[in-house]
């Protein structure tokens, strides 16, 4: 789960944002690099042109309304290609998509149920050619993808049958193994706005009046209340939450470059959640989900390596050494099948950790840019 | 908005000033409004025989970090201290480093970009090495072993210290000082990143009200205490006292460390709150100085010569004194610090010191051991970090941090 962004922070960026985007008035945007000014108010929202050429166009919407809104760019098949939630009233955000030629709709979601008012977006020409290895990588990351979807379903539904008979231990050793998919492609998983609240809210980041269901709803009747009474329907929605995952999965919109931000966002998911101990803060298995956090980002990166080595053979070789760096650190905290209870690992060590996170994640925000260039 | 030199911005390049444009002008107001008149804004030159940040004038604010180096690779650390030095160059001279609002949108940018727009600010980096990065027992980590110089030893325990692990120690530190505590932050925070796999933030210190100064014409600054901090310090351009007292020389031995000098660093807490109800009587009984006009016991002005004997023998003043110490001296470079409260309530404040000197084994650790005995004042403070670093000489064009070390 993507943690709320404090709006103190939120709003820093957005006087920066005001500034840099002092864009012309004009209906038609450039492509690559071009930015369109999105204004929503929780009834409207307006968009600054009307048209754009193809290649990376960036939205920049500015949240006029008082509720927390949400930024949409659909396809022509109305699938989401990208957005960002939780911007809040008064703030800004901004989103960078590579988009081919075709219609697309601009949605702007008050209160973020993932409806609103849009417009249409026209997009035209050609962008670069695209390289067919990095075709074939996206291609390869679709059959990553439905196997960690397929292998998270079967755990899920073994965890879910445990807690529905009231077994506790039987429960509690199937919790993480039933995650590890899903965090492996997390990112993925998140780009259907509607599914990740269900499934993978922590009660720390609930919204008054928002019901608690998921992963960690059933994890803290395990370790905290100690009690599966009336879990069952839990466990129920959630295996109904990762069959429709399941189903909506293969529509998924995938990149080259959303390949390499979501391995970027997977090491920031460690960062800011795993390395705290905030994810699993019941059960203590942070590091099952670290484990699978790295590995879908390392899978993303070996996938684009052929591609990326050709232009950046410095960056490639320090992120091969670093992802094998933090899979040896990783391996010292192996216990049985899973990992050492995260609340044994010490305050040095998570130090040790968080460096090792950082030499990693430095990098790897770089390879989105070096795969668009 | 295509790239902004902080230093053009603000209309140092006479071609900017020459022109006189509207534009110009307004940019140039803009800079007025940000800065008193009478500090300086521009950049301190870079390159040069010693590291900036030492005898240069004091700046307002400080950011100080420590980091372990976290990798093995020496090559990896070499190549980084060479980012390093480009970043510098570029930072002190009020320029971003690489892009840090024009680059490729799909790319996080290379400078964080929180300087756009702020003036050098007279921005100064200082780097050096701690011991552990020479390895100890029989482990050479980076094949400097045999090249760690004498005077930089593991400081010996003092009586009275109380040091924290995560607030001591470090391979490499970092000193930042600028007349604006964004821009030293700045600078650490993009070093930190450029350095991510090689080199790890351990602990870090932001300071403010330098509590010293380099030039003799700068006002005589005021410690958390209240008192004037650093009348007698040396200045910035005594080059016969720096030649003695501060930098090292080829003759001491370490042939690398010719023009740079040994940096000794103390987080020293103070107990404000006992210090506050404490009798005036008793604070300058302390200090041995007055509090108002900053005069030592038996002279009326503040930089009159100081009698020592007319101070009480327990006074931080006489103990310190260069002629209670066979001469001894140093530069000391000290900030203020507040981080807060505690947690109890009580206020996290101190001087985070630091001294330059040519040999902390005669000169640090001589004082140290003195004051640490007999000093009044350690009734009031807590000596709770430390770490000692050698710096190297300064850096020529085309050179890098440490150089003469590696090379």
């Amino acid at each position: 789960m993507r943690p709320v962004r404090p709006l103190a922070t939120a709003s820093a960026v957005f006087v920066s944002f005001s500034v840099l985007s002092a864009c012309g008035k004009d209906d038609t945007v450039s492509g690559d690099g071009a930015a369109v000014e999105v204004t929503a108010t929780d009834s409207s929202c307006e968009v600054g042109a009307k048209t754009g050429a193809a290649g990376a166009t960036t939205f920049k919407m500015t949240n006029n309304g008082s509720q927390v809104n949400e930024l949409e760019i659909l396809a022509p098949d109305g699938k989401i290609v990208s957005g960002r939630e939780n911007i809040g009233p008064g703030t800004g955000a901004e989103v960078t998509v590579s988009l081919e030629a075709g219609t697309y709709r601009v949605l702007c979601s008050a209160g973020m149920t993932g409806r609103g008012p849009s417009q249409a977006f026209t997009v035209t020409g050609k962008g670069k050619a695209t390289d067919p290895r990095l075709d074939a990588a996206v291609a390869a990351y679709r059959v990553y993808i439905g196997a960690q979807v397929d292998d998270t379903l079967a755990k899920t539904k073994t965890f879910a049958a445990s807690v529905s008979k009231g077994d506790i231990a039987g429960a509690k050793a199937e919790f993480a193994p039933s995650r590890f998919g899903w965090e492996a492609i997390e990112p993925v998983a998140e780009s259907f706005g509607d599914i990740d609240p269900k499934t993978d809210t922590r009660e720390a980041d609930l919204e008054k009046g928002q019901k608690w269901t998921g992963w960690h709803q059933i994890e803290k009747a395990l370790w905290k209340t100690k009690s599966l009474k009336g879990e069952g329907p839990y466990a129920d929605d959630l295996v109904r939450n990762i069959e429709t995952l399941k189903v909506r999965v293969g529509t998924a919109s995938i990149t080259p470059t959303s390949m390499a931000n979501g391995a970027k966002e997977l090491l920031d998911e460690v960062a800011t959640g795993k390395i705290t101990g905030e994810e699993d803060t019941f059960s203590h298995t942070d590091l099952s989900d670290f484990k699978a956090n790295v590995d879908g980002a390392q899978k993303a990166f070996e996938l684009l390596k052929p591609v990326v080595q050709e232009k950046d053979a410095g960056l490639t070789g320090d992120l091969t050494d670093e992802f094998a760096k933090v899979q040896k650190l990783l391996g010292k905290y192996k216990k049985g099948d899973g990992y050492v209870s995260y609340d044994t690992v010490g305050k040095a060590q998570r130090k040790e950790l968080s460096d090792e996170v950082n030499a990693l994640g430095e990098p790897l925000s770089k390879l989105a840019g070096v795969v668009a260039r | 908005m295509t790239e902004v030199s902080r230093r053009r911005l603000l209309g140092y390049s006479g071609a900017t000033l020459a022109a006189g444009a509207a534009a110009g002008a307004g940019l140039v107001s803009v800079a007025q409004a940000h800065e008193g008149p009478s500090s300086g804004n521009g950049p301190v030159p870079f390159f040069g025989a010693h590291q900036a940040g030492i005898a240069t004038p004091v700046q307002d604010r400080l950011h100080f970090a420590s980091f372990d180096v976290v990798t093995d690779d020496r090559d990896r650390l070499i190549r980084m201290l060479k980012e390093w030095t480009a970043a510098g160059a570029a930072l002190t001279a009020g320029h971003p480093y690489g892009s840090a609002a024009g680059g490729l949108p799909e790319s996080p940018p290379d400078d964080t970009g929180e300087a756009l727009g702020l003036p050098p600010a007279r921005l100064t980096l200082t780097v050096g090495f701690g011991p552990a990065l020479f390895g100890s027992g029989g482990k050479d980590r980076f094949g400097v072993k045999a090249r760690r110089p004498a005077p930089l030893i593991d400081l010996p325990h003092f009586p009275g210290d109380n040091l924290a692990a995560d607030r001591s120690g470090g391979d490499v530190c970092v000193q930042a000082c600028a007349d604006d505590p964004q821009v030293a932050v700045h600078a650490i925070r993009n070093l930190a990143r450029i350095g991510f796999g090689v080199v790890a933030v351990r602990w870090s210190q932001l300071g403010f009200g330098k509590t010293s100064s380099t030039t003799p014409d700068q006002q005589t600054p005021r410690n958390m205490f209240g008192f004037k901090d650093g009348t007698r310090n040396i200045p910035g351009d005594d080059h016969a006292a720096l030649d003695r007292y501060v930098w090292a020389s080829a003759k001491d031995g370490a042939g690398w460390m010719d023009g740079g000098s040994y940096l000794v660093a103390r987080r020293i807490r103070m107990h404000i709150e006992t210090w506050d109800r404490t009798s005036l009587k008793e604070q300058q009984d302390v200090f041995g100085r007055m509090k108002g006009e900053g005069n030592p016991y038996g002279a009326p002005r503040e930089h009159d010569p100081v009698p020592l004997a007319k101070l009480p023998a327990d006074s931080h003043v006489r103990l310190a004194h260069p002629d209670s110490n066979g001469g001894v001296r140093i530069l000391r470079r000290g900030y203020s610090f507040t981080d807060g409260s505690d947690g109890l309530g009580r206020l996290d404040a101190g001087l985070f010191f630091i001294a330059y000197q040519r040999d902390p084994r005669t000169q640090f650790v001589t004082l140290q051991n003195k004051l640490a005995a007999t000093d009044h004042m350690n009734e009031y403070v807590q000596h709770v970090g430390s770490g000692i670093f050698a710096c190297p000489p300064g850096i020529r064009k085309g050179g890098f941090w440490g150089e003469t070390l590696f090379t």
